[in-house]
């Protein structure tokens, strides 16, 4: 016998009179397991405080991080169509709007232009939340338009990767993309405006083996997961266990597919640095200045 | 002769076509009216059979073990070929092959997957899937090419580019990104032929070309409808399904535009006339690299390129 009895069985309160619990007040790192509260996550460019962890974040968060305040978003008005009336054990069209409302995205990429200290640059950021940030037409058409725009403007541009590959429901319309990006890319580098390519956490399959890799400058954030083939296919393949740290962005700059890693609190002032040096028109005028007023100063 | 499992009503039909023709020959029996009315059967049934392949059926097809593979085609088409090794960075890879051949008075870069013929040769060559250096042989020998104004063909025929731990660290991903880059760029004509079977980035690795073409019973897809089965059902009993799902076939692939046309194959598929579908092949690339030859190479390549970009479809939304 309890020494209590409830008097009243279940839930009382009708779901209405609920109050809101505000949703992940806290984050718990994935890597070191301490908490932390949303805002000062947010307030460290969705770092963890403790270990410096890089949480996965969504082409929105980038544009706040490395735009001067305002940007314009391009091209969001084109969606994806189920063109293959694609079925495994759901249908492809009951993925997209789950994804759709799930998210405030309308695919797995985002294009927008603005300045980074007042350099423009358009960049085109993926979604890992939209269908694992897969690369379909969508995807592709949005990229190659942007390249339009960047031809026509002469405005670098820079694309943000995070992507678990081809979208396998748009099958070999998916798999074309792979061409296409690339196809305008030389585009791009025959008319000599850079392309910097960004990749975060994680970017695998038709992704990296397309616009990922191309860029004049190829820079991750650290210890993304970046490669080919994911870690499962290729144990399953060599039946071996992978060494301690493969296919990381560590693993890449030391085999030459990477200039360098970026801290993202640095991520802003490093695409700024490069936009300015790979201006033929900058002469460095902030430099004479200071060396002026040095020379003024003896 | 190798049945596979949807050709089993041939088989017999064939076993009886073989003990008439012993009997034939051993006593003054007349036969050839037996002969010829299997020989009917036979015919009729393979038109039966290979008139309404399903997809999984045709990919079984493309991995028919006597199919017939690049250098085999090469060979047959080709009066002479030197055929080139090598990197420059790394090693050979013996999954992709590659060499300048003669193509009656024409001088072409041929390139292609090979697989093996017999289990030894198939591990030899990798089963098909190429490892970076493989992609980087292929780049260097089209840049080979363009340097001496030699049109490129390409022969597609991979389960997928290795997903090796090796192939990481050499950048199987690097790889692939370029040749599609420079190939978009080639001043000389590139047309691609998929004789088997077209998986995924390996396939299009060395597949961007002014015209790409599909064998009858070959499939282009962005993964295999095994590994397709494996991740969307998490199972691998759905490859069926998978297959129909992809929309993987020749048919498939020209209805939505993605290739240009289908070269058929003798009825029963390639490996029934391996010499026949050789000769067919090699009258395509002539006049395809022909017609290609009267363009301008700056025309070519912008037409190439706008091609591509073309590719895909998609809803435009109204704006509020």
């Amino acid at each position: 016998m309890g020494w209590f009895k409830r008097l009243k069985t279940g839930i009382q309160t009708a779901t209405k009179f609920k109050k809101e619990a505000p949703d992940g007040l806290w984050y718990k790192c994935k890597d070191c397991n301490e908490t932390t509260t949303r805002k000062e996550l947010k307030e460290n460019v969705f770092k963890c405080p403790h270990c410096n962890y890089h949480v996965r974040i969504g082409s929105h968060d980038y544009f706040d991080i490395i735009f001067d305040g305002n940007y314009t978003e391009m091209f969001s008005d084109i969606i994806s169509k189920d063109v293959l009336n694609f079925q495994d054990v759901k249908k492809y069209t009951d993925r997209l709007s789950a994804a759709l409302s799930k998210t405030d995205l309308t695919d797995a990429i985002s294009v927008a232009s603005g300045k980074v200290n007042k350099k423009p640059l358009v960049i085109a950021a993926m979604d890992f939340t939209f269908i694992g940030g897969s690369m379909g037409t969508v995807v592709g058409e949005r990229i190659s338009r942007a390249i339009d725009y960047c031809l026509d403007e002469r405005v670098p541009l820079m694309i943000i990767s995070k992507s678990g590959g081809a979208r396998m429901m748009e099958s070999a319309f998916s798999l074309m993309q792979m061409a296409k990006t690339a196809a305008k890319l030389s585009l791009m580098a025959k008319a000599g405006v850079p392309y910097l390519s960004f990749m975060t956490d994680p970017t695998t399959g038709g992704v990296t083996a397309s616009y990922a890799m191309l860029g004049d400058i190829n820079f991750s954030e650290p210890k993304a997961l970046i490669g080919f083939a994911g870690p499962r296919v290729i144990k399953e393949t060599i039946k071996q266990e992978l060494p301690e740290g493969f296919q990381t962005s560590e693993f890449l700059l030391d085999h030459g597919f990477l200039d360098f890693i970026v801290d993202r609190a640095d991520l802003k002032e490093r695409i700024a640095e490069l936009l300015l040096l790979l201006d033929k028109t900058y002469e460095g005028e902030e430099e004479l200045e200071e060396e002026k007023e040095v020379v003024e100063k003896r | 002769m190798v049945f596979l499992e949807f050709e089993k009503p041939l088989e017999s039909l064939y076993e009886q076509l073989e003990k008439i023709k012993a009997v034939g020959e051993e006593g003054d029996i007349d036969v050839s009216d037996k002969v010829k009315e299997l020989e009917n059967k036979i015919k009729t049934k393979t038109k039966e059979i290979y008139g309404n392949l399903t997809g999984w059926q045709k990919v079984q097809l493309s991995r028919h073990p006597e199919r017939p593979y690049t250098l085999h085609y090469i060979e047959h088409m080709c009066s002479k070929f030197v055929e080139l090794h090598g990197d420059r960075y790394y090693a050979d890879d013996k999954a992709i092959v590659g060499g300048i051949g003669r193509l009656d008075g024409m001088s072409v870069m041929l390139i292609g997957h090979q697989k093996g013929v017999n289990t030894k040769m198939r591990q030899y060559r990798n089963f098909g899937m190429a490892n970076p250096e493989g992609y980087r042989k292929a780049l260097r020998l089209m840049k080979l090419a363009e340097k001496f104004n030699m049109p490129i063909v390409c022969l597609i025929d991979t389960p997928g580019a290795f997903p090796g731990l090796e192939a990481e660290e050499r950048g199987q991903a690097e790889a692939i990104a370029r040749n599609l880059i420079e190939m978009a760029q080639l001043k000389v004509p590139v047309v691609c032929y998929v004789i088997g079977e077209g998986a995924s980035g390996g396939a299009i690795g060395i597949g961007l070309g002014d015209k790409v073409f599909m064998l009858e019973n070959t499939w282009y897809s962005v993964i295999s409808p095994e590994s397709c089965s494996s991740i969307l059902w998490r199972s691998w009993d759905h490859k069926e399904e998978a297959a129909e799902a992809l929309k993987l076939t020749a048919d498939h692939m020209l209805h939505f535009g993605l290739i240009d046309e289908i070269i058929k194959e003798p009825l029963g598929g390639a490996h029934t006339d391996p010499e026949k579908m050789s000769k067919q092949l090699k009258s395509h690339i002539k006049k395809e690299i022909t017609a290609l030859l009267e363009m301008e190479p700056d025309e070519r390549v912008m037409k190439r390129i706008d091609k591509y970009a073309n590719m895909g479809q998609y809803d435009i939304i109204e704006e509020d």
